[in-house]
């Protein structure tokens, strides 16, 4: 799900990089009024918790690999706005020191996986575990269901910021200039595979951490996350 | 023990595990994530390589490309996990240590 560059046009490029200048200070004002400094470590955590799950490539045999995020996770204990700044940090050094995502694309990139996706994580996770105790199976479910969700939002998303490109973008002679299929192409394959194949690692993810934190650090998730 | 321990001790496991997500798609004979192409890829796949995308693809020189040292491309899959792991260590410290730093003017003290 990391846009390279080269595969979305200027246009795009800088519309997500105004969006996202914008989301990153609104989210810098919230964050300092909401964020306990006790809470910092465990932002750091989750920063380098989904650097690390988005090396762990899932193949689908003779065909293409995807991975989770950890978007949700991140959300679920420390809060949505939180959870866009430690991603796009991991976003940002994958980027610039991996070449996993394309500089002109990281706007794009953090507002796919680093905004959409923790946020409608979030609230998925909150409507469907509502006002169930902490310790419940309801909310293991929750975290499995808003995984799974969010990070198939993302893909499609992702998927339709690729099919934009041969409508926005193309030479004389009617060939692409960027990513080279259209909608009716990458909607389909990015929804696809993730619905298929790498939703379900996003959502397992999700669920066995909350699962595991009802057990041994409750009070992680009963916090202003 | 403190659970920011066990969380550590955690992103270690998931640091030495991380070589799955090289060897599982090399076991499968997956290739690359969906459009996420080298140029040359694109061309196989569509015939041509789009302009914007050919001025584009080589614009940012990553010091670690791909997870693994530059040059690396056709060492064995054993030294190329060595090179997963240590980048998945590397990539660990500096995001923890960037939010950590970040986190502490974005916070408020209580």
């Amino acid at each position: 799900m990391h846009i390279p560059d080269g595969y979305l046009g200027p246009a795009t490029c800088g519309l997500f990089y105004a969006i996202m200048l914008s989301i990153w200070t609104i989210a810098a004002k919230i964050v300092k009024k909401t964020l306990s400094v006790r809470q910092v470590p465990v932002l750091a955590v989750g920063a380098a918790f989904s650097f690390v799950i988005m090396m762990l490539n899932v193949p689908i045999p003779a065909g293409t690999t995807g991975h989770a995020v950890g978007a949700v996770l991140v959300a679920i204990l420390l809060g949505p706005w939180a959870a866009c700044i430690a991603i796009t940090v991991a976003l940002v050094i994958q980027a610039l020191l991996f070449g996993d995502g394309g500089i002109t694309a990281l706007g794009a990139n953090c507002f796919n996986m680093a905004f959409v996706m923790p946020f409608t994580g979030y609230y998925i996770y909150k409507a469907i575990s509502y006002k169930s105790a902490v310790e419940s199976k309801r909310r293991v479910m929750a975290a499995g269901v808003a995984g799974y969700a969010a990070l198939n939002i993302a893909a499609g998303l992702t998927g339709f910021e690729f099919g934009l490109q041969p409508l926005l973008h193309h030479a004389a002679n009617g060939q692409a200039l960027y990513c080279p299929y259209g909608l009716n192409v990458a909607v389909p394959v990015m929804l696809g595979e993730h619905l298929l194949i790498f939703g379900w690692v996003e959502a397992i993810v999700t669920a066995l951490v909350v699962k595991y934190l009802q057990k041994k650090s409750p009070e992680l998730l009963t916090g202003r996350g | 023990m403190k659970i920011t321990a066990k969380f550590w001790i955690g992103l270690g496991v998931l640091a030495v595990l991380s070589p799955l997500g090289l060897l599982l798609p090399e076991h499968f004979k997956a290739g690359s994530a969906w459009g996420e192409w080298g140029a040359n890829e694109v061309q196989e796949l569509v015939g041509y390589i789009p302009g914007g995308l050919e001025k584009l693809s080589n614009l940012w020189t990553a010091p670690i490309p791909d997870y693994a040292f530059k040059g690396w491309e056709e060492k064995p899959l054993a030294e190329l996990s060595l090179a997963y792991v240590f980048s998945a260590v590397i990539g660990i410290l500096i995001c923890a240590g960037v939010v950590f730093i970040l986190g502490r003017f974005l916070s408020r003290k209580d």
